[in-house]
């Protein structure tokens, strides 16, 4: 079934298969310098692959730290104040370093310009700086976190961050700051690249679904980020300075800071969101070799959900003290942002219909991607629901929500793209048994993680607790015992994609036989993306029967 | 390696880009993004000064009295007409005169710091008037007691201006030398024209200030 | 570990029970709608493998009849059911944030990281709460540091706990038993342990554990003494309206502010007029009371708020006595 052997190195008797570019965006220029300074889009999103790995794996080591203590009802491993700052580093580092630069960091850079036609992005410095500024970001919140952490939980309420903690608030708000700044910049980006950038006969209804996807990421970002800047600013000088706007003794409001807070953290979610369904789309598309249903509804939905993720925020504060008519207007703006993603879905699922399914790696996390969506986004409608969310608010019902959504789905899309486009980034395949097997493994690890929190929630465990009553242990030990093998399955790429760098089948043009102006240049791509100028002429996902031949798919 | 036929037939045409065209559409509407989410940024604190005005408006009126209008008015004038001036400059860059381009930016420089000098001019009064939010903050009289609320807002909100009018200045700075040497051509002058974007965007946003600020419960003396 | 792990809350509510029909009927669409897309795709991914390395699927055109009518369908079959979702969680929430008239009055303060209970007799207790089957409880909940949360599984209600606001939770407790109380919003260090129990009891045990708790005086009691302690009488007097604006009957009824405001004095009115008078000054008079700011706590607030709601106008029936 599936080709185990690695490649023998290349030698006389085995030519380099067609596409393939020994010479590529990879080994032009070798210095240090010429990485770290460079301009080139590919390069960049080399560069935060890996920052991305990193803050990835670190966010993780904090998530397998909070499952051991959890494995037992009494608060037996860490001191609560340690599980404090553990549960606040796992969502600073999950969300602002790896889930909001993820997608757009590392697939967007790479793939935006090849699917415009284009040389590169809009703005190749401004990409470079993004990259800087996101690491500095970065290096003030590890900063914060080696010298004891923040103990606020991400989302910083106050006047428990104002004035009833002494730990690194400000630091880490600084470099949360500093990196809302990366995201600006790569958001005006992608949009100018959008617009400016397209080939000759690229017009907006033949761009790929994925460009679509980053195009209503870009919008949020560019609109919500800043509104985080100012909360950030604000909770700072009502750290140092008191000035009073959230502090109710001196007349501002508590609840303040949450409005200010949700507004931008709820787009946010569609930031982490909105990418991985665009790579859904491609995935579908190219493993189903067809184009997707229902192709304006898709490419407008993701623009309505950027467009009404700026309505709910308040869906975060139902029982925060606001008026029951202000909760129910935003109940219902909700569940109508739930509309466009549910029209997703079926695109998706009909897309198969009469397709033509083969069920490579990337295909099974796109499968993993909708049947986990489907959870995750339901249960976000009886979260949305006001009589449910007074029982489920602030409860393991809402963390099982949020992590369907974020790791079950966003994850999953990152690594089936990363899947996907592989051979296209670095020339080489990798082993297809392993790269399955892992798939299974994150699917079968993340549910038996997860799902039993959905009950925990209901039953009523409140969230960030490290210590619980008895009743809620045998749940919690599934989730501890799930969370070891989903662990395992993100640890097992790492091993089989460094090693196909060195020892991986070479790749053709394109190995997966897809449409798409990525698989017209070689495997990897020169600097200048095409060696050839760009004008197109047919559809997005233009799969015709008799297609020019292409190179034998990678299964047998 | 790269395409970069272009070099020395199309100076200043970056390698990605096809036509002039092409790089000044892009630049502008790259500008035009960058403005619009600090329009969300300032937004959130005129979002808090509306909140916090509704709620409080007698303290807000009394502690708005204690600004210097004359001063504002004068800032007011002086800043737009760093906007003329920047605006010639952009003109100038448009028919091809670098001396000229050189000429008005130091003069958008001198008006930015003179409004810059009377800001200081009025915060320092403020320090000795102990209308500096925190411990030392005292505004006595009846009505007042959520003047501090008042003041906060002003000085995160001016402050926040002043602090984008010293980052635009700098950046000013470093226009000169190319302009004098006439790299910003008619064909080719992006520099200067997103700096006048972004100039007068900073301009724009002190013509909302002001009246907030400043005028907050005047309208009766008109 | 395994002996006393069930799946479910008990509810011991009818409300709760509400809560829980609202949940079974998103949980059935929501294991419909799951079952459908799973099996679809597991349907349609084994019934159209592809066959040939050169084969491609057929695709269906964005602009035939079929394409526009299911899309058309599968937006509005999903937003009708939403919209049930949405109505009847509404109603629901209506509900549950609303106190019926006969609810009776308890106070809750919650505080870093401990909760304080005060019974309308004036028993208190610490992290406990007694009631009494079948009567509707009223929590007037404030926070005397940062923002906690007062949440019972068993009545399936969470409301937020905030400094300098009060905010209500109310139930009915239906079942006897005992049932937990956990702090729900994050709260600092202790957060996990700021948890405790409501213990529902027959209306005759709940009478007769009062009587054998340390007895209180009634919050109404107490108000009246720091009422006179703190000289409030001297200018809020019952017979006159010179000095101060008269507090008999005062509650509830709409006041006209010097400011041009007209309010309702409620809780929270009351609580900022003695916090911060000058900012609540009512029209025709000056800005002369003090402040009280630093003088009484968030506990004593609640019995002065208590006793001022008690007040009737002169030649009314006294108040009653406080239960």
């Amino acid at each position: 079934m599936s080709d185990l052997s690695i490649a023998t190195p290349p030698s006389a008797a085995e030519p380099d298969p067609p596409g393939w570019a020994r010479n590529s965006y990879l080994n032009d220029g070798h210095t240090l310098k010429s990485w770290l300074l460079t301009l080139d889009h590919k390069r960049i999103a080399i560069l935060y692959l890996l920052s991305i790995s990193f803050y990835f794996a670190l966010g993780g080591i904090f998530a397998a730290l909070i499952r051991v203590e959890l494995a037992t009802a009494q608060g037996d491993f860490v001191s609560p104040d340690f599980y404090n700052r553990l549960f606040t580093a796992h969502g600073v580092v999950m969300i602002f370093f790896f889930l909001i630069p993820g997608i757009p960091g590392v697939l967007g850079n790479f793939l935006l310009p090849l699917m415009c036609g284009a040389k590169d992005v809009a703005f190749p410095k401004l990409n470079l700086l993004s990259w800087y500024l996101y690491n500095i970001g970065a290096l003030f919140t590890l900063w914060a976190l080696v010298h004891g952490g923040v103990d606020t939980g991400w989302t910083f309420y106050t006047p428990l961050s104002t004035g009833y903690v002494n730990t690194h608030v400000i630091a880490v708000g600084l470099g949360i700051f500093i990196n809302g700044f990366s995201s600006i910049l790569t958001g005006v980006n992608f949009m100018v690249t959008i617009h400016r950038l397209r080939a000759p006969g690229l017009g907006w209804f033949r761009l790929p679904l994925f460009v679509w996807g980053m195009y209503a990421t870009s919008l949020i970002q560019v609109l919500a980020t800043p509104v985080l800047a100012i909360t950030v600013l604000l909770l700072a000088a009502e750290r140092l300075f008191h000035i009073g706007v959230f502090d109710a003794r001196l007349g501002g409001d508590p609840v303040l800071f949450q409005h200010f807070f949700w507004f931008y953290s709820h787009p946010a979610v569609y930031i982490m969101i909105l990418p991985a369904m665009g790579v859904i789309s491609e995935l579908v598309a190219a493993f189903a070799r067809k184009r997707i249903f229902g192709y304006k509804f898709v490419a407008f939905a993701s623009v309505a959900i950027a467009v009404l993720g700026f309505l709910v925020w308040a869906h975060h504060m139902f029982v925060a003290g606001i008026s029951v008519y202000a909760a129910a207007v935003f109940s219902i703006l909700t569940m109508l942002v739930a509309v466009p993603s549910a029209v997703k879905v079926f695109n998706w699922t009909a897309t198969l219909y009469k397709g033509s399914i083969s069920w490579e790696t990337p295909m099974i996390y796109a499968l993993n991607f909708i049947g986990v969506f489907v959870i995750g986004g339901l249960t976000g409608t009886m979260l949305a629901t006001l009589g449910l969310d007074a029982h489920i608010h602030d409860t393991y019902f809402l963390v099982a929500h949020f992590h369907y959504v974020m790791v079950g789905s966003a994850v999953m899309g990152y690594l089936g793209g990363i899947h996907y486009w592989w051979p296209k980034i670095t020339g080489r395949l990798y082993n297809e048994f392993l790269s399955k097997i892992a798939a299974i493994t994150v699917f079968i690890g993340f549910n038996v993680t997860f799902f039993p929190q959905f009950i925990l929630g209901y039953m009523g465990m409140p969230r960030r607790y490290h210590t619980y009553p008895p009743e809620f242990q045998v749940l919690n030990v599934m989730s501890s015992a799930g969370a070891t093998v989903l662990g395992l399955g993100y640890a097992l790429p790492l091993f089989y994609l460094l090693w196909s760098l060195k020892f991986g089948k070479k790749a053709g043009k394109n190995p997966w036989g897809a449409v798409g102006l990525e698989w017209e240049t070689t495997s990897p791509p020169p600097t200048g993306n095409f060696d050839h100028a760009v004008v197109v002429t047919h559809e997005a996902y233009d799969y015709r029967p008799a297609a020019p031949a292409k190179e034998a798919p990678v299964v047998a | 390696m790269s395409h970069d036929t272009h070099g020395a037939a199309r100076p200043g045409l970056a390698h990605h880009f096809d036509t002039y065209e092409q790089q000044k559409e892009s630049a502008t509407l790259g500008m035009w993004l960058f403005i619009v989410q600090e329009i969300l940024f300032f937004g959130g604190l005129f979002f808090a000064y509306a909140l916090f005005r509704w709620k409080y408006p007698v303290s807000f009126n009394h502690a708005s009295r204690h600004l210097d209008v004359v001063l504002g008015t004068f800032n007011t004038a002086v800043l737009i007409g760093s906007s003329v001036t920047v605006a010639m400059a952009v003109r100038s860059a448009q028919i091809g005169k670098p001396r000229r381009i050189v000429g008005y930016l130091l003069g958008t420089a001198f008006l930015g710091l003179v409004f810059l000098g009377v800001k200081v001019f009025e915060y320092h009064h403020k320090w000795v008037e102990r209308l500096i939010p925190g411990p030392n903050f005292l505004l006595e009289g009846p009505g007042n007691d959520h003047a501090m609320m008042f003041f906060s807002l002003y000085f995160a909100m001016t402050g926040l201006h002043a602090l984008h009018m010293i980052v635009g200045i700098g950046i000013l700075a470093f226009l000169l030398k190319p302009a004098w040497n006439g790299k910003y051509t008619p064909e080719n002058h992006n520099m200067i024209e997103g700096f006048g974007l972004y100039w007068h965007f900073v301009d724009i946003i002190w013509i909302f200030l002001f009246p907030l600020l400043y005028l907050a419960g005047r309208h009766h003396l008109l | 570990m395994w002996q006393n792990a069930p799946l479910f809350p008990t509810a011991a509510s009818e409300l709760a029970r509400h809560v829980d029909y609202l949940f079974f009927f998103a949980l059935f669409f929501s294991i419909f709608f799951s079952l459908l897309i799973a099996g679809l795709l597991l349907v349609f991914g084994s019934k159209y493998r592809r066959k040939g390395p050169d084969e491609v699927g057929v695709a269906i055109d964005d602009h035939a009849p079929i394409s526009k009518t299911l899309e058309m369908t599968w937006s509005a079959i999903p937003f009708a059911l939403l919209l049930v979702m949405f109505g009847w969680g509404t109603w629901l929430f209506f509900h549950q944030m609303r106190p019926p008239a006969d609810a009776v009055e308890y106070w809750v303060t919650g505080k870093q990281w401990m909760w304080k209970m005060q019974h309308p007799d004036g028993t208190r207790e610490i992290n406990e709460l007694h009631v009494p089957l079948g009567r509707s409880v009223k929590l007037t909940m404030i926070s005397e540091d940062v923002i906690h949360d007062f949440f019972v599984p068993a009545f399936r209600i969470h409301v937020d706990v905030l400094p300098s606001r009060y905010t209500t939770y109310w139930f009915k407790a239906d079942k006897l038993g005992t049932y937990h109380l956990f702090c729900g919003q994050y709260c600092g260090v202790e957060h996990a342990r700021m948890v405790g129990r409501v213990v529902v009891m027959e209306p005759q045990a709940y009478e007769q554990w009062l009587a054998g708790v340390r007895p209180g005086r009634g919050p109404i009691r107490t108000g009246e003494e720091l009422f006179v302690a703190n000289a409030c009488n001297t200018c809020h007097r019952p017979d006159s309206s010179a000095r101060a604006p008269i507090l008999n009957a005062l509650f509830g009824k709409s006041v006209a502010l010097a400011d041009g405001k007209t309010v309702v004095a409620d809780e929270q009115y009351l609580r900022e007029s003695i916090l911060n008078p000058a900012s609540r000054v009512v029209s025709g008079y000056q800005p002369v009371m003090p402040t009280f700011r630093g003088t009484v706590s968030e506990e004593e607030l609640l019995q002065l708020i208590a006793y001022i709601k008690s007040l009737k106008l002169p030649g009314a029936e006294a108040a009653p006595a406080a239960k």
